[in-house]
């Protein structure tokens, strides 16, 4: 089994020419020294960071395992910072088993100042690997570089909850839509929710029943209002519902939307007791009174439906909790697929702002 | 049975627009019923497997477990071995309340699978879960049981009614069979027969669980979703097809099933012509179960069935003998433990096959697979034609080769290009270099196992990935005549078998099975 690789570069007030030539110099002596090393070539992430909160964001990434990417480049950005300093490490985890391959992935950090803003791109293009998809990741807001650096990315990643207005958060994320495919947080921890109604109104005795739903109640954590914002976007889109502008009640966003058959009161509100971003439940109530609610438990999304005829069953749709890493993770990994539900979801969502 | 009232209505049932765009397709809900729940595949890959379903959300809304088996125990003592299995062998180290939640919903029936009270009892309980989850439940019948049980458990299943819909409309039954289904033409077909007497082919899924890896499947997207390769393959250019699966192990302690099984029956008549009929086959008209399989079906029927007078020209048998693996000194197989005396069973097979078809006459598919050879490799190598003509001085060069395409399954998925380049230098001559892709490289999902995919697709109805009754029964047509041309005679095998040192290249018979000019490569 192949030793774990941890190779280092670093040097001050380099340029993009020499990292680019230490990391094929570190690659090569890599593999010289076991030819079983063989870099991963998947993915390039950018990740423009204020470099005083890098080390919480370089946490956050080694969390994510597998779904690292294959070239990580960390622009760490410090205004005052006249020198441009960079490290270089590759590592690998080694084989799974005697023979096999041991992937090297490559991670770059960048320290820059003001004074390179102007010519980020000239920095980040030599580092990035040519014809790998690039996700472009801002943690700290600088929507301006953002825009800078979009023309090397295929993909953005984002959190829409990272932004304390939600009608802000939506219109960002619409906007970043015309420009790249948006891998979007806020989204991917809904997905657990969103596949577990689609397999509560899969089975055909219930399948018709999803187009009488007269009541959704969204309770999500008190700083993820889009989260409940998009879930219910979700539902409005699929199921061909109407929406307007929802308007706002206590710590609640209520209103009606317009199904074929029937309005359907929509409401999503604040549930203080919630302590991580997202949802907490949802509830729904189709016309002939079948009534499902589906809330966090533990081993999985707890489900409790009361039929028509008042007979109520409770039950746990197993699935581990994936955590704030794994989500971060599932977005790195969601760079490289399409999920043509989100636009839509975002653009019911955005006509529902109050 | 009191479940949610009114659920057939006869009209057409619309689509679900909430699936749209998810990665994980809902499973309809069921009972999973394991028929040797106790046994070694379902500790160390059908429980793991469901286990890892439910860490990632991918099991049915509602699911249920029965498990069936000879042992008295109680629920309680199944259900603490099932999380000691999935403990055990897992893929990933269990979260402690999915593994609770999953358990929950886990029964057990005991006893012998030719008594009537076990499936009385059973469908006691699968009424029970059907109270419970007030609503119908699909039923999957999982026989990981020895092969002399499962037409005893069909039938058992059809005469107690389990088998059925009943009443029509409720609910999808279906059947998951375990290899082997049978162990000659003869046997398989029977075997059908009493399947089907109970059983809809629609509702049957005979598991090659080699057709649920990822690599297989990788070969499907390699040659239909890549445009360049289709117009070379064909008898034009393609000059020879090898396949290689080798094993640098020996038989552990399965002599007692390995003896009776051998190398053909063991890899060639299942795993091993199922990646041939990939490397051969049509492109389906789409990928539904049945163009898959009719696609396969087709290949399989084109390859001439073996004769007594071919047999020997197209058929290679060996065993290995003492030798040397890894720097380790290893027994013969005759001195593992278990092996019978004088046993004849082949360690070691290889085939010349031909597909005759349009595609394909003339072009020779090579097979061979064995224990303890000198590396484990998993490989399918497409010879193409030499070039027509050579411009090139060869002195002084290994020589311009033809280019030679390698899909490698294990123990890294790739694809490698066998090129011909020029040496740097003043002159112009030429050796081959090769050009790899990597799969390992180039993705960040981590595969997940057989099991996890076969056992979801069983549950959606999704046949694609099975085996189908003709085409068990062809893949048999091809190696039937073979296993009765070596199966052993009062006083001596028919056809002698060969031997090979453990650690090397197999025996040098094999090389009697090539054309003239053509090698096998190195494992």
């Amino acid at each position: 089994m192949p030793a774990r690789s941890d190779a280092v570069w670093s040097e001050q007030g380099t340029t993009p020419d020499a990292i680019e030539a230490a990391l094929r110099e570190l690659l090569m002596e890599v593999h010289a020294e076991n030819d079983n090393f063989v870099p991963a070539r998947v993915l390039n992430m950018i990740a423009f960071v204020d470099r005083q909160w890098s080390g919480e964001i370089a946490n956050r990434l080694r969390g994510v395992g597998r779904y690292h990417a294959s070239r990580l480049l960390v622009l760490a950005y410090e205004p005052r910072r006249e020198r441009l300093d960079a490290r270089v490490m590759i590592a690998s985890d080694g084989a799974d088993a005697p023979g096999e391959l041991a992937l090297l992935r490559e991670t770059v950090v960048v320290e820059l100042g003001k004074r390179h803003l102007d010519d980020l791109l000239t920095i980040a293009d030599p580092l990035v690997v040519t014809d790998l998809p690039t996700l472009l990741w801002s943690p700290h807001g600088h929507h301006d570089i953002v825009a800078e650096l979009l023309s090397l990315a295929q993909a953005v990643l984002l959190d829409s909850v990272d932004e304390p207005i939600a009608r802000d958060a939506l219109e960002r994320a619409w906007s970043l839509t015309e420009q790249a495919y948006v891998v979007d947080l806020a989204w991917l921890r809904s997905t657990p929710w969103r596949e577990r109604v689609a397999a509560l109104f899969d089975p055909l005795w219930v399948r018709r029943e999803m187009h009488a739903i007269k009541r959704v109640t969204v309770r999500h954590h008190e700083a993820s209002t889009v989260a409940a914002m998009l879930l219910a976007g979700w539902m409005a889109s699929r199921l061909g519902w109407r929406v307007g502008s929802l308007v706002s009640h206590g710590d609640a966003l209520v209103g009606n939307v317009h199904a074929s058959r029937q309005d359907v009161a929509l409401r999503l509100e604040a549930a203080p007791e919630l302590r991580v971003p997202g949802l907490e439940s949802l509830e729904l109530e189709t016309a002939s009174g079948m009534q499902l609610r589906l809330g966090r438990g533990e081993g999985g999304l707890r489900a409790h439906r009361r039929d028509e005829r008042g007979e109520e069953r409770e039950w746990t749709l197993p699935g581990a909790s994936r955590g704030e890493t794994g989500v971060l993770g599932e977005g790195i990994r969601q760079a490289l697929l399409r999920d043509p539900t989100y636009v839509p979801a975002l653009s019911a969502a955005r006509a529902m702002l109050p | 049975m009191a479940v949610a009232a009114g659920r057939p209505t006869g009209r057409p049932e619309p689509e679900n627009p909430l699936t749209a765009g998810l990665e994980r397709l809902p499973v309809a809900p069921t009972t999973l019923v394991i028929f040797g729940a106790t046994g070694d595949l379902a500790r160390r890959k059908l429980l793991p497997a469901l286990y890892n379903l439910a860490h990632e959300g991918a099991l049915p809304e509602r699911f249920y477990l029965v498990g069936v088996s000879r042992k008295e125990k109680e629920h309680d003592d199944f259900r603490a071995e099932c999380e000691e299995a999935i403990r055990r062998f897992s893929r990933r180290k269990p979260d402690d309340s999915v593994l609770a939640s999953l358990l929950d919903n886990v029964k057990y029936v005991p006893g012998t699978f030719d008594d009537e009270a076990v499936y009385s009892e059973l469908g006691t309980v699968l009424d029970e879960f059907e109270q419970q989850a007030g609503e119908p439940l699909n039923r999957a019948f999982y026989l990981s049981t020895a092969p002399s049980f499962f037409p005893v458990i069909v039938e058992r299943l059809g005469a107690s009614k389990l088998a059925r819909d009943d009443p029509p409309g409720h609910r999808e039954v279906r059947l998951i069979i375990e290899k082997p289904f049978g162990t000659t033409l003869e046997e398989a077909r029977e075997l059908n027969r009493r399947v089907l007497a109970i059983f809809d082919e629609t509702q049957i899924y005979r598991i090659d669980h080699y057709l649920g890896k990822e690599t297989v499947q990788n070969m499907m997207a390699f040659r239909f979703a890549n445009g360049m390769f289709e117009p070379l393959w064909n008898r034009n250019y393609i000059d020879s097809v090898q396949i290689t699966a080798a094993e640098d192990i020996g038989i552990g302690s399965r002599a007692d099933y390995y003896d009776s099984s051998g190398a053909l029956r063991d890899l060639i008549q299942n795993h091993m012509l199922q990646l041939l009929c990939h490397v051969a086959m049509e492109p389906p008209v789409n990928f539904t179960a049945e163009e898959v399989r009719n696609e396969k079906v087709k290949v399989l029927q084109a390859i001439p069935e073996p004769t007594v007078e071919t047999i020997p020209k197209l058929a290679v048998r060996a065993q290995y003998g003492h030798g040397h693996v890894g720097g380790e000194d290893v027994p013969g197989y005759m001195q593992e433990e278990g092996v019978p005396e004088g046993s004849v069973t082949e360690t070691y097979a290889a085939l010349r096959l031909e597909v005759d078809n349009w595609r394909w006459a003339g072009v020779p598919f090579y097979l061979r697979t064995g224990k303890r050879l000198a590396r484990k490799i998993t490989e399918i190598a497409v010879t193409l034609k030499p070039v027509p003509h050579l411009a090139f001085s060869q002195q002084g060069s290994l020589g311009v080769q033809p280019n030679q395409l390698v899909l490698a399954l294990q123990p890294n998925e790739g694809v490698s290009l066998r090129l011909g380049a020029k040496i740097p230098g003043t002159r112009m001559i030429i050796r081959p270099v090769n050009m790899e892709f990597l799969y390992g490289t180039a993705f960040l999902s981590q595969s997940p196992e057989a099991y996890e995919r076969l056992i979801t697709d069983a549950m959606r109805g999704d046949a694609t990935l099975f085996t189908r009754n003709d085409e068990v029964e062809a893949q048999w047509r091809v190696c039937d005549p073979i296993v009765k041309a070596w199966a052993p005679s009062d006083t001596q095998s028919a056809v002698p078998i060969a031997s090979y040192d453990a650690g090397s290249q197999g025996p040098e018979e094999a090389d009697g099975l090539l054309r003239e000019g053509d090698s096998w490569r190195a494992i």
